[in-house]
């Protein structure tokens, strides 16, 4: 090969090339190579110190969730065909992905019911801070409202960005866990390009969707709204905010679709849909619209067209709108969608089908209910909100002990039990608080146990308080 | 089997077929209408599909089998680095104790994923020549916004205000993308003759209005420019930073190091040169390294290492060295002195991709330094080795229809220009393109970098034989001899795929994005 | 084939204006639409928009690529051709006639003076 070239060596093309100053010059200070085997111990002996939902009942949510997947799933994932294969650029060898792409968005749509849905972006938080992007292209106003029922990672990613792009982001509390509507009609003037909430929102509650939508529009124009004390709305004819809502999507069962309630983009995190928990990553974020912002959509979007022999056939279509063609002017930067992992999104939900999404929604109201309820009458625990506002698979309860100590407590009895709400958001009114997820791998029985557990935990803690121990 | 009439997943089944089988209802029914409005409610299940599992099964694996796969086949795509992806990262990302494990699971419980992380940084530092390592960004486009963002919070931090940033005109179209969303202006820098920065231009334009110049090198044209020490000092000189496009990794690893060309932010990409599965485009990961003087900025969480103290919080003495904690670092604590409140915040939720992290350091693991270089080194031959047979060949003169647009030798991928083969076969990059697709090879990248006239840009990578290399090049031979003949064979190609060409015009005029259920 | 009428002035940035009366029909050139390829999405600016000479004011898609269409005159938007939202192909087909994009009312005639003739303009093409 080296003759072919016309070079003794390979060391040749380097030197030709890099010059002295910048070339290494000695080994990299990395461990030797090991051969398969040793790696796989090594990899073996590093997850055997993790204490995965595999080992401890776990009750973590906030924004991702222990459900099961399928089989076949796995199987489907691991084929070379699905695994291996680059971006589809070249759609006569690429109909697998682009059609499960095609399947997908076709899913995404029907959930959200919202008309235009991308083949997917990384994961929820980034997908609530893209749509923003997008609403300030859309009506280029650089002033967002957001909900404090916001995951609080999405926050904090919509802050990050927004300071790039030039927006202000305007926090409005909650009330007794839900979006305060009064404070959220005040924030929204004719200034305001765009309104985020999730739903349910990050303490599990369920918002009044369609209340909140209208509110900001009527906000956002100027129309008299209860209370509404902001400066107004804009120029006659100006748009109104765009209604963007953060969606857990294994709620979309359940709950009505965001394109009913008011929403214009609904994003998420897909995780929930058939994915692994992977320690955070990597899982899908979906980005479903209205009609109108279809070219305008970041990602990467599959069409349906016609070979020349007329055979029914999908492309990537709408590229202009990405980053390789319009360049400057793209709608996004993004180059990759999560293709795999919306793979696994919609095989899930097609094994689900449609009477079995809606079944896993209703079994996840009845033992979040059950749960909840079994919970909040231990002693020193309680509702963090008022019971009479709905959970459907998450909920916040409030010990009436150090909650870092209980949860230690709880470990040792092999018992996660939820996440500590306070190191997440923050916030005072969140002392004290705990964020119990519900999926349908954690049975009642699993439920009782941590029901004894919790209840043991938190009494040890409040008796060692109660005697004054350091 | 490809060639059937496409039926989608929700043009299967009948009413009533299911899969999945709800486990049983093993608390109090709760009705949702007594708990919720009926405006908050769903009025009708959604229309999903309606299919058994073997339905379901037989339809996916069918589909699969459209796809061209790169354990099928060779890829030789330009700045992709489509090199071989081992199985077993596969099995290793699924070990349990990796993939259930919670990503808000409390550090002391998740210390081999930690460490794994931390150590996945050390690697990363050591590859790049920069100290300090971030893992959260999700793929290299977003490693790329990291990167400008950071730049955005260094000059803020010096009460300095700049607007505009370089990207060469060969650059990757992200580049420009990522610079206007992140606030920037886009100011693009000529190339030279030899395809490396034209340094006139780059004196003329550096000045205090830089925020930073973003990079890659080698660059898209496969070639080191020769001159980068003197664009890190130019750089510099005007107080901006240097940025890394790490798409281009492959062809350096362990011979030449970013941080000691002067770069003060560098992104990877860990579905390029370390073997994260494309996936059929995505999921990747794209972390980044940075200077001493960016690292204050870093995105949060990071990881960090401890080690134990001698004695416990609880006062009791320790019984013997104890080993290193690893931590999450939200900004406060540890690295308060250096990095406290400064970071640029969060770019996404959790810490980031950890399943592309186990395969990626099972890749390190696996190769080693030795190996690294060795890859690096390899990719190098094998790039160079199929230019030169492309030259070499002279049934037709391949080195006359498809000549090298740039330089003489190259790195780890070569831009060709099929320029001479439109204005003498009459046949355009498109068309060699789709041809090839015939042969059972995936085409190099076509029209980019949008510099050179009809361009093809080939890296084969490390994992490529030599017999796969040759049987590429006389696939090019191939078809410009059919050419020669009759270029309307290649015009109207592929013909044994699945699907023949598309009509992209019909998608983009009237899109058809979902079924109409 | 390259076509530049005589009758029409140009700007350097592949947009052309036809002057009547006060007012300027406006388009993008022959160059400009081969460049794109087949133009797949024009979506107008609304009535009553006003236009600066040099500014971008729209965008023409085609599959491959996007491009903003200069203003080669400043002006009101009198009328936009709404003919393009069925058909953008005739962009491509007829450019200068059924390609019409927007009709102006000048605000400053004397704008003219800057654009340049069908020769200029074939000669900043390269012949």
């Amino acid at each position: 090969m080296l003759d072919a070239i016309g070079v003794g060596s390979v060391q040749e093309i380097f030197d030709s090339q890099i010059p002295a100053p910048v070339r290494l010059g000695r080994a990299l200070d990395l461990p030797a190579g090991l051969p398969e085997q040793d790696v796989y111990e090594h990899l073996r002996e590093l997850a055997r110190r993790n204490v995965s939902a595999e080992d401890e009942l776990c009750f973590l949510g906030a924004g991702m969730y222990d459900h099961y997947v399928p089989a076949l799933v796995d199987m489907l994932l691991e084929r070379s065909e699905f695994l291996t294969p680059y971006t589809p650029y070249q759609p006569e060898i690429s109909q697998g992905g682009l059609q499960v792409m095609y399947e997908y968005q076709t899913a995404i749509s029907e959930l959200t019911g919202l008309a235009v849905s991308n083949a997917s972006v990384y994961e929820g938080p980034s997908a609530v801070a893209s749509a923003g992007y997008m609403a300030k292209l859309h009506n280029g106003r650089s002033r967002f409202v957001a909900s404090a029922g916001l995951h609080p990672h999405s926050l904090a990613t919509l802050r990050t960005y927004a300071h790039g792009f030039g927006a202000e982001v305007v926090e409005v509390p909650l009330r007794d866990g839900l979006t305060d509507i009064d404070a959220w009609s005040g924030a929204i003037d004719g200034d305001t390009g765009a309104v985020f909430f999730a739903q349910p929102n990050f303490y599990g509650l369920v918002e009044d969707a369609p209340a909140l939508s209208a509110a900001a529009k009527a906000a956002g124009l100027g129309e008299g709204a209860p209370g509404s004390g902001g400066s107004g709305g804009g120029p006659a004819g100006q748009a109104p905010p765009v209604v963007i809502a953060q969606v857990d999507p294994i709620t979309l069962g359940l709950l009505a679709p965001p394109g009913e309630c008011g929403v214009d983009v609904a994003v998420g995190e897909g995780q929930s849909l058939g994915n692994r928990l992977d320690y955070g990553g990597p899982s899908f974020g979906f980005f479903a619209a209205r009609e109108e912002f279809l070219r305008r959509m970041p990602g990467r979007i599959a069409g349906e067209t016609r070979d020349v022999d007329g055979r029914r056939g999908f492309v990537l279509t709408l590229q202009t709108r990405e980053q390789h063609i319009r360049r400057a002017k793209a709608t996004s930067n993004i180059c990759t969608s999560q293709a795999l992992n919306a793979l696994a999104g919609v095989v899930y939900l097609s094994w689900l089908g449609r009477r079995g999404f809606a079944e896993l929604g209703r079994l996840l109201l009845a033992r979040t209910h059950y749960a909840r309820n079994a919970l909040v009458a231990l002693e020193g625990v309680e509702a963090l909100h008022p019971l009479s506002r709905p959970a459907v698979r998450e909920f916040a309860l409030r010990l009436d002990a150090d909650v870092a100590a209980v949860r230690e407590r709880c470990a040792a009895q092999g018992v996660n039990p939820g996440a500590d709400l306070h190191a997440l958001t923050g916030r005072e009114e969140d002392r004290g608080g705990l964020l119990v997820a519900i999926t349908e791998r954690r049975t009642r029985a699993h439920i009782d146990r941590l029901a004894d557990v919790l209840g043991a935990a938190v009494a040890a803690e409040r008796q060692g308080q109660a005697v004054g121990a350091s | 089997m490809q060639r059937e009439a496409a039926v989608t997943i929700f043009e299967r089944g009948a009413p009533g077929r299911r899969a999945f089988q709800c486990p049983a209802l093993d608390v109090p029914e709760v009705d949702p209408g007594e708990l919720l409005p009926a405006h908050l409610l769903r009025a009708a299940p959604p229309r999903l599909p309606e299919v058994s599992e073997p339905e379901l099964v037989r339809h996916y694996v069918r589909l699969s089998k459209r796809n061209f796969d790169l354990d099928s086949g060779f890829y030789p795509l330009g700045s992709c680095t489509m090199k071989h992806n081992p199985r077993l990262h596969e099995r290793v990302a699924a070990l349990p104790g990796h993939a259930r494990l919670h990503p808000l699971q409390d550090p002391p419980r998740a210390q081999g994923a930690l460490e794994l992380m931390y150590n996945l940084q050390q690697a990363l530092a050591e590859i790049s020549g920069l100290p300090h390592v971030s893992l959260q960004p999700s793929a290299g486009s977003h490693g790329e916004l990291a990167g400008v963002l950071l730049t955005r919070a260094y000059h803020e931090d010096r009460g300095e205000t700049r607007h505009r940033i370089l990207t060469p005109d060969t650059a990757h179209g992200t580049n420009p993308a990522t610079v206007t969303m992140a606030g920037f202006e886009v100011l693009a820098l000529a190339t030279n003759a030899e395809g490396g920065i034209d340094m006139d231009d780059l004196r003329a334009k550096a000045d205090e209005d830089i925020a930073c110049l973003m990079l890659t090198n080698p660059n898209t044209l496969g070639l080191f420019d020769p001159n980068i020490a003197e664009i890190a000092e130019i750089v510099h000189g005007v107080g901006a930073t240097l940025y890394y496009d790490g798409a281009n990794l492959n062809a350096v690893m362990g011979l030449s190091r970013p941080g000691d060309m002067g770069f003060d932010i560098v992104h990877f990409n860990l579905h390029k040169s370390f073997t994260q599965p494309h996936g059929g485009g995505g999921p990747g990961s794209g972390p980044i390294a940075v200077s001493e003087r960016i690292a204050p900025y870093l995105p949060m969480p990071i990881v960090v290492r401890r080690e134990a103290e001698g004695a416990q919080s609880n006062g009791k003495a320790s019984a013997g060295a104890a080993a290193p904690i690893f931590d999450l670092d939200h900004g406060r604590g540890l690295m308060e002195a250096r990095v406290g409140s400064r970071s640029i915040g969060r770019l996404r939720g959790f810490q980031g991709n950890y399943g592309c992290f186990v395969r990626a350091y099972a890749y390190i693991c696996s190769l080693g330094a030795e190996g690294l270089k060795d890859a690096s080194e390899t990719a190098v031959l094998n790039a160079n080795y199929l230019l030169a047979r492309l030259r070499n060949e002279t049934h037709p003169p391949l080195a006359e229809y498809l000549p090298l647009a740039y330089g003489k030798l190259c790195l780890h991928e070569f831009v060709l220009s099929g320029g001479p083969m439109k204005r003498e076969l009459g046949l355009k990059t498109l068309d060699l393109a789709k041809r090839l697709l015939d042969h059972g090879f995936h085409p190099p990248t076509v029209y980019f970098p949008l510099l050179v006239d009809e361009a093809l840009m080939v890296e084969p990578t490390e994992t490529e034989t030599r017999e796969t290399l040759d049987a590429f090049a006389e696939a090019i031979a191939a078809i410009l001899r059919e050419a020669a003949e009759d270029p309307e064979i290649a015009r109207g190609a592929p013909y044994t795929t699945p699907v023949r060409r598309l009509d992209e015009v019909a998608a983009a005029k009237n899109p058809v994005i979902r079924q109409a259920l | 084939m390259a076509d530049y009428p005589e009758d029409l002035l140009y700007h350097a940035e592949h947009d052309w204006a036809r002057i009547e009366d006060g007012e300027a029909a406006l388009g993008i050139t022959w160059y400009a639409q081969d460049a794109l390829g087949e133009v797949v999405f024009f979506e107008p600016p609304p009535v009553g928009r006003v236009l600066v000479q040099g500014e971008p004011y729209a965008e023409v898609e085609s599959v491959k690529a996007v491009s903003d269409v200069i203003a080669p005159l400043s002006g009101e938007i009198v009328a936009v051709n709404e003919a393009l939202a069925e058909n953008p192909q005739a962009i491509n087909d007829d450019p200068y006639g059924d390609g019409w994009l927007v009709r102006v009312r000048l605000s400053d005639p004397g704008e003219r003076e800057a654009l340049m003739d069908a020769e200029a303009y074939s000669a900043t093409l390269g012949g």
